[in-house]
């Protein structure tokens, strides 16, 4: 079993009328909300607590895209994997990912994916999202009824880019190159693992199935809810006679340790609530551009995310009934250890995207939810799916070859009354290049 | 009477409805299509040949997968004329039927003989944006679309089939329509009309509903402005559903200008 620290960085101040005063939480939530110097702060605290999970031994780093929207603060989770690739030493940077369909050219994704498998010695997830709707359509504008050929498009000249030894040109629909010559190229050969990440699309499925990659399902509503989606991507896989190993359904849950049920309850219920009423409060008028969802998608009748369906399922819900639905897995270590590995059994699922920091929930505690579920929960379920291969996990240059930063050392000078930051002389060998 | 027409060795099939007889009008439906209601059409029949027929990807009519802008939406017009035998004929659009009959105008200027747009897309004014039809909550849409949200047709238009598998049906459909309509429209209507609409050289009417509210009468004067030989005329107790609210006004105006 593997397990991802997962972060969707949300703003953690907004108000508490929120819901009443304001339509939605994304594409045109009010920019006056939004504090820099309070982000200043965000930005920081979690990329300490991605920092943290990488030493609490976590197998992964998770960042996600979104545009616009409060509960998500990464426009470009590639700027958190620049920052994530130096501080970090372990764990992989799964970056789930970039809306290919969004760049142009979207060579520009193969560069900067390359660019971060070199810097992280080869520890990179390479995740490929069609985007939501709100993304995609209403925030980057793109035209409901092509997004998903250009995603296509985008995917076929990544993968080229990556893989292609020579300089070649590419003719395509919505892009058109004339030499594409990729420099860096990605460390791991032929190319970084790719992982898709899906809100239930058929569509999605298939095409996850047909290129060997890893489905990632990011939902918000738990194992329960999820599992008509993992059904329907495992029929899949069988239908077209694939091995159905676990290691290529990744499942994002929520999770809260305490050291009792009632402690959870006690320090948890009102950050659930935080994120379920306020973070998730979007106007359903953007949850679905028309095209968005291919009308073999709607015909499937999986339920959408967010919007209307989204809302009926948080309206009035209580910790119990978070508890209960499986949205989120909290309480003693005991109580997260059965029932996260009956999830993740249910499921089938070998990489558990582990959301611990869920809505308001300030430093301290997403500290104490990180270390009492690396201590007291992820150890026992290590054993989990053996005699299954991950072949869906980064392969990195083996430790010792990796480079390391050289440590910082600042005194401070006083000046005429100001003090400034000063670089110490080096002071130790730093591992570099020769 | 409706007819299916093949084109382009089947990579389109046109569903397409006639009324009447006499000197040919190609009416061009707005983003929400023809909607099996559209009693100014039959109207219209007594004095014209009312063509009337779906755009690819909506109805009945297939390969919209073909089209992907207003340039693919023009030629499919052109070539449904020439597959009918019309070599220039009276354009009718609404709403984005509106934009893509100036573009059939505009793009080969022979085929349109006068051309009337009602309530018409195609351009934008950043001082008096469209609303972002797209996303409006289906409990708004009347009161963008009409006049009086509570007439009867209004209701009509506006209700929701109780029936599970008639609701599905009605949102796929709905679907499939206004994504085409995403074509021509996402995120913002204007896809160079502003361009190339000085080749217009028909006759023009531009049409609006005086109380318009999702493309605002202001819009009207773009048309003039842009187009050599047009004319416009504001009609009263309408909003951007003009020839469904007022049938009888609407007909009366197109046809003394088409006979005219």
């Amino acid at each position: 079993m593997k397990f991802t620290w997962f972060h969707l960085m949300p703003y953690r101040y907004l108000p508490e009328d929120f819901k009443d005063k304001y339509r939605s939480v994304w594409v045109d939530i009010p920019r006056d909300l939004y504090d820099p110097k309070i982000g200043h702060r965000l930005y920081n605290d979690y990329l300490d607590q991605l920092e943290f999970a990488d030493q609490m031994g976590f197998d992964g780093l998770g960042v996600n895209e979104h545009h616009q929207n409060a509960y998500g603060l990464m426009p470009s989770p590639n700027l958190m994997g620049a920052a994530l690739a130096r501080r970090t030493r372990n764990a992989n940077l799964v970056i789930l990912g970039n809306s290919i369909a969004l760049y142009n050219p979207p060579v520009r994704v193969a560069e900067e994916f390359a660019m971060l498998d070199v810097m992280s010695g080869g520890r990179l997830v390479a995740g490929f999202p069609v985007g939501t709707s709100m993304d995609t359509n209403f925030c980057y504008g793109e035209i409901p009824a092509t997004l998903r050929e250009k995603y296509h498009e985008a995917h076929d000249l990544i993968i080229k880019a990556w893989t292609e030894p020579d300089v070649f040109a590419f003719n395509g629909k919505y892009t058109k190159l004339r030499y594409v010559n990729l420099w860096p190229k990605p460390l791991q050969q032929p190319h970084p693992p790719i992982w898709i990440p899906g809100g239930g699309s058929v569509e999605t499925w298939d095409f996850v199935a047909d290129h060997d990659y890893q489905y990632s399902f990011l939902s918000y509503f738990g194992y329960i809810a999820g599992k008509k989606v993992a059904d329907g991507y495992w029929n899949v896989m069988a239908k077209k006679g694939k091995e159905l190993n676990p290691y290529s359904l990744g499942f994002a849950q929520g999770v809260a340790v305490a050291n009792t049920d009632e402690e959870a309850e006690r320090l948890y219920a009102p950050h659930m609530d935080y994120f379920y009423n306020r973070c998730l409060h979007v106007y359903n008028g953007f949850a679905d551009a028309p095209g968005y969802r291919t009308v073999s998608t709607i015909r499937a009748g999986v339920l959408a995310q967010v919007g209307k369906e989204a809302a009926l399922r948080r309206e009035g819900l209580t910790w119990k009934d978070f508890v209960n639905e499986g949205y989120i897995i909290a309480g003693s270590p005991k109580t997260v250890r059965e029932r996260l590995t009956h999830a993740m059994k249910s499921l089938n699922c070998g990489h558990a995207m582990i959301l611990q920091q869920i809505g308001s929930m300030p430093p301290d505690l997403v500290r104490m939810n990180t270390e009492l579920f690396a201590r007291e929960v992820m150890p026992h379920m290590r054993g989990m799916w053996k005699g299954f291969e991950d072949k869906w996990s980064p392969k990195p240059m083996p430790e010792p070859e990796r480079a390391m930063p050289a440590p910082l050392n600042f005194t401070r000078v006083e000046t005429n009354g100001k003090t400034t930051n000063k670089a110490a002389a080096p002071s130790h060998e730093s591992r570099s290049a020769k | 009477m409706k007819s299916i027409h093949k084109l382009r060795d089947g990579k389109f099939s046109v569903e397409l409805y006639t009324y009447g007889s006499g000197e040919p009008l190609l009416y061009l439906h707005g983003a929400g299509g023809l909607l099996g209601m559209d009693p100014f059409l039959e109207e219209l029949g007594k004095d014209f040949k009312v063509i009337a027929p779906h755009l690819p990807g909506y109805g009945e009519s297939t390969g919209g997968e073909q089209i992907d802008d207003v340039v693919d939406a023009a030629l499919f017009y052109h070539e449904l004329m020439d597959e009918l035998g019309i070599d220039s004929t009276n354009l009718v659009g609404h709403s984005m039927g509106g934009m893509l009959a100036a573009e059939v105008a505009a793009l080969d200027v022979h085929r349109a003989k006068k051309l009337v747009l009602v309530g018409a897309a195609g351009f934008w004014l950043d001082e008096n944006p469209i609303p972002d039809f797209f996303a409006l909550d289906l409990k708004d849409l009347g009161s963008y679309l009409f006049h009086d949200p509570k007439s009867p047709f209004a209701q009509l238009f506006l209700a929701i089939p109780q029936d599970m598998n008639a609701l599905a049906d009605m949102y796929v459909e709905r679907v499939k329509r206004l994504s085409t309509a995403s074509k021509f429209l996402w995120p913002i209507p204007d896809r160079g009309l502003k361009k190339r609409a000085y080749r217009i050289a028909a006759p023009t009417l531009v049409l609006w509903g005086s109380s318009d509210r999702l493309i605002p009468p202001v819009y009207a004067a773009e048309f003039t402005r842009h187009i050599k030989h047009a004319q416009v005329q504001m009609i009263d107790a309408a909003g951007h559903m003009l020839p469904y609210e007022q049938p009888e006004t609407f007909c009366k105006a197109v046809r003394s200008f088409l006979k005219g």
